[in-house]
């Protein structure tokens, strides 16, 4: 189903995301979609996350839809060019996938194939004019495709704390003109910020989504802070994952500050996006804690 | 060794339509650049269109002085409309944006060639602006900031999610292109100069 049906019902949607392991075994992926499958609407599949390469997250998604769930076929413009983009949209249609993500993708030097060559050949904006372009029975390069056009819910993503706020506002809304269909945000922290950050983007008129993402160590809040951009976690979080260091250890402070944040920023925007980076066992309970 | 080429004559005709008052530079050329002279000064004569010529645009020192000396015009006029290499409009920009006297900084430009690629060494004046030649110059719609050059990932339709504070996501030196066009433009408050509202899409067939 499409998500975009879900905002349209005025439901709160609750999406999770997978990453597709470094090999071609997938049991452990499945059992870790099958935790969590019946508490979300969604579950989003990486495409070779952080310029890691992995298993193809086309492939992952077909099997989970094949178990009846819903995935959102994540797909950057890193490793593909237009040809093959669309060609590998064109397969989700076949394979009944309805939802995408469109991005434009981390850079290969920050993965593990740093020699590589980065593609770019499109990126976010164009890649959803390619989609809609399709939409439309017709290719990027206006040729007209076999049969019937497919049919999509296509989203994106936006980073509410970034530093570069404007810009980032600006690139949302040619992406909202470009036909993206809702949003996905970086993980959020800062409550006021996303506060302040859904004031700036109510007119677009598209569902946001707010990143979670759930909190393992001290270090990794450090890391973050230093490394990713748009993230920020703020001091009073980074001193209580320290305090009690077994609760931390156990995942409970982590899912605690998670569920908070949840219960603060839902009055504020359409649905939460959850990235348990390996954790997905704790989703059920963060969603428990935070009422949902 | 750059080769440029005018842009389609329509587009310039049709940009300068729009505009009320127009300062037109045209530079003479360089021995690194193949550049067509002849045909620009043709259509700019056949089309009355009032120019200046002027010697290297890529070196700052002859154009501080250059700009200091059309002050008055260079005031007077809504835009520039500049006949050169993507290295000589890149540089030329950034030397208005520098200067100190605001008329002059909020100057925009507009580029009136294209770069070709071309194989081989390029025998270039150093310069800090950059120029991939990528034929299809996207200067017009990126405050006169290559992005091809100075975005890690040449991205055409906007900044990407990896930028920390203004620096790009793959070197914490590298300032980020995309964060400078949207600062300039900023700054000289002209939202329309930071792309318009078509959707850009890199054109590799033109390069070899
Ligand atoms: S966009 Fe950049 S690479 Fe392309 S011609 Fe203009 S200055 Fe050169
Ligand atoms: S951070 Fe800036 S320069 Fe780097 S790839 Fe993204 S938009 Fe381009």
């Amino acid at each position: 189903m499409k998500l975009k049906k879900l905002f349209d019902d005025g439901k709160f949607v609750v999406t999770s995301e997978v990453g597709p392991p470094k090999g071609w075994q997938v049991d452990k992926l499945l059992h870790e979609t099958e935790i969590i499958k019946d508490k979300v609407s969604a579950i989003n599949v990486t495409d070779n996350q952080s310029s890691v390469m992995r298993l193809s997250p086309l492939v992952v998604s077909k099997l989970i839809k094949d178990r009846g769930m819903e995935p959102v076929f994540q797909i950057t413009c890193r490793d593909r060019n237009r040809l093959a983009l669309q060609s590998d949209i064109l397969g989700a249609a076949t394979f009944g996938i309805e939802n995408l993500l469109l991005l434009t993708g981390d850079h290969n030097k920050l993965g593990d194939h740093p020699d590589s060559k980065p593609v770019f050949d499109l990126d976010s904006i164009s890649l959803a004019y390619t989609v809609k372009r399709l939409e439309q029975g017709v290719d990027l390069a206006g040729n007209k495709l076999d049969g019937e056009p497919p049919k999509f819910c296509i989203g994106g993503v936006v980073s509410p704390c970034s530093d570069n706020l404007d810009s980032q506002i600006s690139k949302m809304e040619r992406k909202v003109k470009a036909g993206m269909e809702f949003f996905q945000t970086q993980a959020v922290y800062e409550v006021d910020k996303f506060i302040k950050f859904m004031d700036k983007v109510k007119g677009f008129g598209v569902p946001v989504m707010v990143g979670i993402v759930v909190l393992k160590t001290v270090g990794m809040a450090k890391f973050m802070n230093e490394n990713v951009a748009g993230i920020h976690v703020p001091d009073n979080l980074i001193e209580e994952l320290r305090k009690d260091k077994e609760k931390t250890k156990s995942g409970q402070t982590g899912m605690e500050i998670a569920a908070k944040l949840i219960k603060e920023l839902k009055p504020y925007c359409q649905g939460v996006h959850l990235m348990p980076l390996g954790w997905d066992d704790k989703v059920p309970k963060i969603l428990e804690l935070a009422g949902l | 060794m750059l080769i440029t080429e005018i842009k389609p004559k329509e587009e310039i005709l049709a940009f300068l339509k729009e505009k009320k008052s127009i300062f037109v530079i045209q530079c003479y050329g360089c021995k690194e650049v193949v550049y067509p002279f002849d045909e620009i000064q043709k259509f700019l004569q056949e089309n009355s269109i009032n120019y200046v010529l002027q010697d290297y645009l890529c070196n700052h020192e002859y154009s501080k002085e250059y700009i200091n000396k059309c002050k008055e015009q260079i005031e007077n006029a809504e835009m520039l409309l500049i006949f050169s290499c993507g290295v000589g409009v890149q540089s030329f920009s950034e030397m208005l944006y520098n200067n100190t006297e605001l008329k002059i900084k909020g100057k925009k430009v507009y580029a009136g060639c294209d770069t070709l690629y071309v194989n081989g060494f390029q025998g270039l004046t150093a310069t800090e602006p950059n120029c991939a030649q990528c034929r299809k110059c996207h200067l017009n719609y990126t405050c006169a900031i290559c992005p091809i050059t100075s975005c890690s990932k040449s991205l055409l339709n906007g900044q990407c999610g990896g930028v920390k504070n203004g620096k790009c996501e793959v070197d914490k030196e590298m300032d980020c292109g995309w964060e400078k066009i949207f600062k300039k433009s900023e700054k000289m408050k002209d939202k329309n100069c930071v792309l318009d509202e078509k959707i850009h899409l890199h054109d590799f067939k033109i390069i070899p």
